[in-house]
């Protein structure tokens, strides 16, 4: 594993067992499963976002792809759809956003940080005047539900599961290769003939197909969806695990495997503080100090790796 | 190809293998290439001279396929071509080496020589065979002489000069290379390096007979292996001789000549 995520995983064990040892309950069953919950979503929106850090990208519109779409899925089955279909076409319907988000970006020539920061507040609108701004329930068939959220750890059970297929995608393929290449140099891998634009527009396709299969698989195990809840804090937070977990915001570097420490850096301090009856004002702090912290290390390691004449690995 | 026959004549042995007519661009208002005529023969090393802005770069962009002409034909082995990406000139054996370089400074160096043509595994994802790269890249790389003691290492740590020779690896190692376009590639180079790439570019056009349009400021430099040198001036060919039928003293009158001129003529607008 890189020096990064070495040390966010450090990080990690250190502040796993200092909550272990100084709070009671907080390894057990029901609180690990609290915490699994908390982590899945972040990390899952977060692979995506790293996908897009790593080409020089973001996607402010992650989360409410997120809180957006399940009901979408939410609609169809009340139609009549099997919760299956509905679940697989609500999925593509997100990767549909997401190629919204890349083709204004790449064809307007926009920084993605305003196409999304648009996007953001217009899937918000058509949510809110498309459900009244009202609650819905969500439905669970049996089979499925259970696959999708109802079982207490299947939602970490994905995420993990699309870790390891994110991690491949990117270190291990063609299009991954492409993604360094354009983040790392657009108008040299252009010269190459790395089909930069094309790399774009599929980030943010699977951004948003993650964003709207975890938001999916959410809804289901909590039950009820709210179309109230922007999402923006879940954006943040899997913006904020990606970096902790050493993705440079200057393109051409990235780690979901580092995002998914991140997310579960995040999750202990908020499970642990809230075990602990520290208010959640507290934890707001703490993480503002963690992202400045990271990149403070994430800047020092670059810097440390250039001076030893850099990593063995490659990408 | 057919010309097994050896080396042939600079120019003079049958059909172009490249040539371009009356190719013009412009960026905005500018007009860059007002009308570059040129031929390329098969296995000749053509050296592109010319002052920075003159448009180089540009036309070697042109006939990559990365920048389309605004006018004006492109004949590739006497058939016109009109290349819309980067890709489909490669196909055809055109290979460049970029001024820029176009490495990735956070790709290994043996990411790097196979980008875009990476080798997979096949199938939906196409997973890289990292290994397979990782020891052609070695193997070739060794065949040319370019020591590059990590192949692991990312681009970014390595010297000016080893940058380039990736580059110009890069551009190479491809079988069917029939046209090989060098934008300065010995910018950053040593004495040493410089020599190691002057080699294969002479190996290149005498045993492999690939044919190269090589842009530089060394006159030198390309004495030693052009067959011919044509100077573009303000976005067209003003000058074009056989290095044997002239010296470098020769160029370099012409040039100072031209040079006089141009601040004589001032900031007179001159309509070509
Ligand atoms: N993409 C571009 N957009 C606008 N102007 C350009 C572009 N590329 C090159 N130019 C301009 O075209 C002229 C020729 O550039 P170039 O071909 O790079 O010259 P050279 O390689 O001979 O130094 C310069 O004035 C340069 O500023
Ligand atoms: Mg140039």
């Amino acid at each position: 594993m890189a020096r990064r995520e070495t040390a966010i995983l450090v990080v990690a064990v250190v502040m796993f067992v200092y909550f272990w040892v100084s709070t009671p309950n907080f390894v057990g069953y029901n609180n690990l499963v609290t915490l699994s919950q908390f982590v899945a979503p972040i990390a899952v929106i977060g692979f995506g976002e790293v996908m897009l850090l790593t080409l020089g990208e973001i996607d402010l519109s992650s989360g409410t792809i997120f809180v957006a779409m399940p009901f979408l899925a939410e609609r169809l089955a009340a139609h009549g759809l099997p919760l299956l279909l509905a679940i697989v076409l609500t999925v593509i319907a997100g990767g549909a956003v997401g190629a919204i988000n890349g083709l204004i970006t790449i064809l307007l020539g926009l920084p993605s940080f305003i196409t999304t920061l648009g996007t953001l507040f217009a899937i918000d609108g058509v949510l809110l005047l498309a459900t009244n701004a009202t609650e819905a329930g969500m439905p669970h068939g049996a089979t499925v539900g259970t696959v999708f959220g109802i079982y207490s750890w299947s939602e970490i059970l994905w995420a993990l599961g699309l870790c390891v297929v994110m991690y491949i995608i990117l270190h291990r393929s063609r299009i991954g290769l492409h993604v360094v290449a354009t983040g790392g140099n657009r108008n040299g891998a252009a010269e190459a003939g790395v089909p930069v634009r094309r790399v774009v527009l599929w980030a943010f396709v699977m951004s948003g197909l993650l964003a709207s299969l975890i938001g999916v698989i959410d809804a289901i195990r909590v039950g009820t969806i709210d179309p109230g809840n922007t999402g923006t804090t879940e954006m943040f937070y899997a913006v904020a695990a990606a970096i902790i977990g050493g993705t440079a915001m200057t393109g051409g570097r990235g780690t979901q495997i580092g995002a998914a420490i991140g997310a579960i850096v995040l999750g202990i301090l908020y499970v642990g503080f809230t075990l602990r009856g520290i208010n959640a004002n507290a934890f707001i702090l703490i993480l503002g100090i963690a992202i400045l912290v990271a990149m403070a290390v994430n800047v020092q390691l670059g810097r440390v790796s250039q001076r030893r004449g850099g990593r063995k690995k490659a990408t | 190809m057919t010309d097994t026959a050896g080396p042939p004549v600079a120019g003079e042995v049958g059909l172009p293998i490249l040539r371009l007519d009356n190719i013009t661009k412009r960026f905005g208002a500018v007009s860059v290439l007002r009308g570059v005529n040129l031929s390329l023969g098969r296995g000749e090393v053509l050296g592109l001279v010319g002052d920075n802005g003159a448009g180089k770069t540009t036309l070697v962009k042109i006939i990559t396929g990365f920048i389309r002409a605004d006018g004006g034909r492109i004949f590739l082995d006497g058939k016109e071509r009109r290349f819309t990406s980067v890709d489909e000139a490669r196909s055809h054996g055109i290979e460049t080496v970029y001024q820029d370089l176009a490495l990735i400074p956070q790709l290994s160096v043996y990411h790097n020589l196979f980008l875009n043509r990476e080798l997979t595994t096949g199938g939906f994802l196409g997973l890289l065979s990292n290994r397979r790269m990782r020891s052609l890249a070695r193997q070739y790389l060794d065949d040319i002489n370019v020591n590059i003691p990590d192949i692991d290492a990312e681009a970014e740590m390595l010297s000016g000069g080893q940058r380039q020779a990736i580059a110009v690896a890069r551009a190479s190692r491809m079988p069917g290379v029939k046209v090989l376009l060098l934008d300065e590639p010995l910018a950053a180079m040593g004495a040493r390096e410089a020599s190691l790439i002057i080699d294969l570019i002479r190996d290149m056009s005498k045993s492999r007979g690939i044919s190269m349009i090589v842009v530089d400021h060394n006159y030198t430099h390309l004495f030693e292996f052009c067959d011919r040198i044509s100077v573009i001036q303000q976005g067209a060919i003003t000058w074009d001789r056989k290095t044997a039928e002239t010296s470098i003293d020769e160029l370099t009158e012409f040039m100072v000549w031209e040079y006089r001129r141009q601040v004589m003529s001032g900031r007179v607008e001159k309509v070509e």
